[in-house]
Formats: C-alpha cells, structure tokens, sequence
C-alpha cells in the first residue's frame, strides 16, 4: 500500500547528483566534470575540492562544453557535463546530436533545475521541452529520477553504462522515500501493486503521484503507482503489464505533455493494450515566475489535478 | 616509396574520380587540403592504421570541415586504413563512406561526425585533454578547420577555453582560401585580421603562403610541432587555393559543392598523374 512508503527526509535532487559525483570522484578515476560556471548549482564543490584535475571549468559557453565532453571520451574518460536543463539541451542540441548521440560518445548530460519547479527565475530557466528533444536522439538515454537517494544511484549507475545519457533533475528541496531501493536503468519502479489504475510517473511528480494514490486508496480504490524513471529505453513490459491489470492510465511529468513521458507510455498502450489515458503536464505552455508550489497548482500538475484526472479516467474504462 | 608529391597525386584523382561517381561531393576544399593531408599522415604523425577509438600513445586528427570528405577518405585509404576499393562507396547507400565523416557506420580513421560546423575544435581540445589526463606528454592533436567555418561561434568558445586552460598539445590548421558556398569569405562575411584574433585570444599563431607546397606544410606542421608543451595552443592560418591542381577548378568557390562531368573528370585527370593505381 502506498501509506506504507516511509519519508526519510528531505532533500533536493541536484545535492543526489553532486553526492553521487563525489562518490564517483573517489572511485573512479576516469570520471571527469565539466561545468558551465555552474558547479555550486550542481554541487560539485566536494568532487572538484577532492579531484582538481578532473574538474573542467568551460564558462558560460555550453556548445564548446559539450564537444570538449565528447573529445574526453576519447582516451577512455567518462565526462559529466554539468549546467542547467534548459542549457544542457535547447542550446545545444546540435552539438550533442552530431558530436554525442550520432558519434556515440559515452558523455553523461546532466541537468539541473529541470521543469517547473526551477521556480522564480521564470520561464527562460523552466525547460518543459527536454525529455522531448533528448529521447527523439537516437542512442540516447534519458533517465528522470525522482528523490535524492534516486538521483545519486542514478549517478552512480551512469558511470557503469556505456553510452551517452541524458540524466534530469532539479531545484526543490523534495521528500526522500527511495533510500535503500534498488535502481536499475531501464527498469521500472512499482511503489503498489494495483487492479483500478495505473498512475505512471516520473521526476519530482512520482511523490505527487503517490499522494495522489494515498487519497485514492482510503476512497477505496487500487491503485498501481509506477516510476518510469527511465524514460528511455522504455520498460514497455512493466507498462504493458500493468495496463492489462488496470485497463486505465495516468501519468504524470513536470513536462509538456506533448512529447513526454506520457507520449512514451501512451504509445506502448496504443500498439499492446489500448486503454484510456489522461495526461497531467504543462499543455504546450511556457511557465513563469512563482513558487514550485503555486506553479503546480497553476499548471495542473498538483496532487488534486492527479486524483481528479484518475477518476475521469476510470468513469472512461 | 612514393614521393609526398606522388601520393598528393593520387589522393586528387581520388577526389575528382569520388565526386564524380556519385555526382555529388565537394572536391573544391578537398583539392585545396590535399597537401595538407599528405603531408600529415605520410610525414608528421605518428598513428597507427590498424585503428583503436582511443588513440593511445598516437598523434589524433580531427576534421572539423566534414564536407571535405573526399581528400579524409582517399587519405585514409591510401594510409592504410582500409581498402583503398572502398573509395568506389563513397556517399552510396550502405556505405561506411557517408557524405560526411561519421563513426556511426565504424569506418578506420573516424573518430567524431562532422559536418555542421563549428564543433571539431572543442573536440579536438577535449581529446587533447585526455591524453594529458592519461599523462600522455609526447603525442600531438591535430585539427582542421574551413575559414568560413570560423563564422560559428563555437569556434571562438573553443579559442578563449583552449588558451585559458593551456591546451599546449593541440596544433589547430585553418584552410585559409577565402572562399564559402555563396563567395567569397570578404564578401560573405570578412573574417578580417585573422591573425590577431588569433592571437588575442592567447593562441601562437603561424601563417603558411604556400599551403599547396607538401613540403613547405611539412616544414610548417614540424616548426608547430616544436612549439607544442610551451602553455600555448598554436595554430596555423595555411592559405590554400580552392580546387587546386585542376586549372579550371582552381580559385573558385563554384567548385565547392558540385561535381565534375564526364568531360570534365577526364580533363581533370589529364593533369593528375595516377602513381599509385587508382582504386
């Protein structure tokens, strides 16, 4: 049940990733980071206080960033570049689609202050259009986590894969309830087993999703409550099999719904087992200034926005 | 052994005869870097054509104007890379010879895609970098750049990086002809003192005339040579002439996308010996 998954406390996802890199930076020689002037963002201070010489400042010029990235692969380094989300795609899409994704590269993109929840610095920061953009790249892998603990063992696992990743996190500090469980890539997540719907989350919207599920239940429902945080290569089996239980879907992303983590699941249905599906994201809209909070809420990707699109979405079954 | 001028020779043919079987291709800049080519792989470097990704303990190349295609390709092959019979592929379907250099379909010799410019310097940097992660001290990373190239931004990104951080084990070339698809580089967009932007963003810079003199490239690539692990990036502005080597090809920009005819690729070879048997 979805009321026995513990909070461990409390945490932003960016401080998983600059713990992870820490890690990293004591374990494995070959892992590089490079940042755009924005290694306290990320928080890399540990890792560049440790490992100086694997520490590449670029400045704020994030297309050299990225070839420099893909150079270093060459000779057997692992580089992790390092900016924010909007900064780490939109603008050089180019650049990781010729010298990363098409060359192959073993770069490890990674992105903060993804989504919505950036916040007050408004909509030129608050990409809503990167996991869009990053799984259309062939060989490419996108993976959303959704806690601290998640986004650190999502950083460790990285390192260990070959192949250019896209890795997506934020700003907020956010609940922790994955401390301990295991990740693998490309494996999905299942908080609950369940037989009415299958809510499919990903990033920061997997906690509203299971508060979402939380309410469900005491109103008697089953609720299935799946992390997708590997948005690409897809667990189509997990969504396939979830589906055939449930006969319906959610899902939920601090994203456009157009072109997201949604797309993905909806498409794994529409080919396996079509189903209804009702979409919570950004609809084809820019963000703006304001608190994480009040900005869910304004854009429909609030806890009530999830329970309300659960119900529609079974009266539809 | 075939005289640097004789493999020059060959490698042209190579070109015109590429370009012209697939009736697409750019023999303008190809024909313009020949020496270059030549001069780097049969004479300066120090690489291996049996071909690992990682290019340890080797000197590395980069392409950054990928369009030259042709002039890599005939290089490569003639080097050792692959089978010179390949060259017959080039831009045909299931070719490891893609229009633009690509390691997606594992051809010897490539190790990034190029093509939409502006990017082979900062990975030139990056692998430079590595090797001195990996305490490399005595290998050298080449790069080659179009002069209408440098109109992308990301070139001078790479400049200012490659100066503040010392990247003394890179020697950059410029093919310095003057001429981009719609003119020339004064009209298109006038790249002005060269030098001195070179030269403020921290780099040593080096000018070669006579970029279609093998033996002056030599002697150019071994003076930079002798400058690397100084705290420096260097780099060489060589002044081509487009489409050289072919009278009615040289000098032009009309040449740097189109390919020759029957007709023309018959005269074109009349003024290129064959010296090492065509492919």
């Amino acid at each position: 049940m979805l009321k026995d998954i513990q909070v461990t406390g409390k945490k932003d996802t960016r401080s998983g990733f600059g713990d992870g890199m820490t890690e990293l930076g004591r374990n494995n020689p070959n892992v590089v980071a490079l940042t755009a002037d924005l290694a306290g963002s990320l928080k890399l201070q540990t890792f560049i206080k440790e490992n100086p010489d694997r520490f590449i400042q670029c400045g704020i010029a994030e297309a050299n960033m990225i070839g420099i990235a893909a150079g270093l692969t060459i000779g057997g380094k692992i580089p992790f570049t390092t900016t924010f989300a909007n900064f780490s795609t939109g603008r050089v899409y180019d650049q990781i689609r010729q010298s990363v994704a098409y060359s192959g590269k073993n770069v490890k993109i990674c992105a903060s202050h993804a989504g919505l929840t950036l916040g007050e610095d408004g909509a030129t920061h608050q990409i809503l259009e990167d996991i869009g953009m990053m799984k259309m790249l062939p060989g490419m892998t996108v993976i959303v986590p959704c806690d601290y603990a998640q986004t650190k063992a999502a950083t460790l696992a990285i390192a260990e894969y070959e192949g250019p990743v896209y890795l997506r996190f934020g700003r907020p500090v956010w609940p922790i309830f994955t401390e301990g469980m295991p990740f693998e890539i490309g494996k999905a997540q299942v908080f609950s087993e369940g037989s009415d719907i299958s809510i499919f989350a990903c990033g920061h919207m997997v906690w509203n999703a299971i508060e979402a599920g939380r309410i469900l239940e005491e109103k008697g429902i089953s609720v299935e409550v799946i992390n997708i945080h590997t948005i690409k290569p897809l667990d189509e089996e997990a969504i396939i099999r979830s589906l055939k239980k449930t006969g319906c879907a959610v899902t939920v992303e601090e994203h456009n719904v157009l072109g997201g983590m949604g797309d993905c699941v909806a498409q794994v249905a529409a080919r396996h087992n079509p189903v209804p599906i009702e979409y919570i994201g950004t609809n084809d809209t820019f963000g703006e200034s304001g608190t994480p909070m009040q900005l869910l809420e304004k854009y429909g990707l609030s806890t009530e926005n999830i329970v309300a699109a659960a119900e529609k979405v079974m009266a539809r079954k | 052994m075939a005289s640097l001028q004789e493999v020059a020779s060959q490698i042209r043919r190579d070109i015109v005869r590429m370009v012209h079987g697939v009736a697409s291709g750019h023999p303008g800049g190809s024909l313009g870097c020949t020496e270059y080519f030549t001069a780097l792989f049969f004479k300066v470097m120090k690489h291996d054509p049996s071909f690992n990704m990682n290019g340890t303990n080797e000197d590395l190349f980069f392409l950054s104007n990928g369009h030259i295609s042709p002039v890599y390709y005939s290089t490569l092959a003639r080097a050792g890379y692959f089978d010179i019979k390949e060259l017959a592929t080039f831009r045909k379907l299931n070719s490891r010879l893609q229009g633009h250099p690509a390691t997606h379909e594992h051809l010897p010799g490539i190790r990034i895609a190029s093509g939409s410019l502006g990017q082979g310097m900062s990975v030139a940097i990056g692998a430079a970098l590595s090797k001195k992660l990996n305490g490399e001290t005595d290998t050298t990373v080449f790069s080659l750049h179009g002069d209408g190239e440098l109109d992308e931004g990301q070139n001078w990104e790479a400049a200012m990086f490659a100066a503040h951080h010392k990247v003394d084990n890179l020697i950059s070339t410029v093919d310095w002809n003057g001429q981009q698809i719609d003119g020339p580089t004064a009209k298109v967009m006038n790249l002005g003192a060269l030098d001195k932007k070179f030269e403020a963003f921290g780099w040593h810079v080096l000018v070669l005339e006579n970029g279609n003199d093998v033996d002056a490239v030599v002697a150019k690539l071994e003076e930079a040579k002798s400058l690397t692990g100084k705290g420096k990036p260097i780099v060489i502005l060589m002044k081509t002439e487009m489409g050289k080597g072919i009278d009615f090809m040289e000098g032009s920009h009309e040449w740097h996308g189109i390919a020759p005819n029957d007709e023309q690729l018959a005269k074109a070879l009349s003024q290129q010996a064959e010296t090492l048997g065509d492919y």
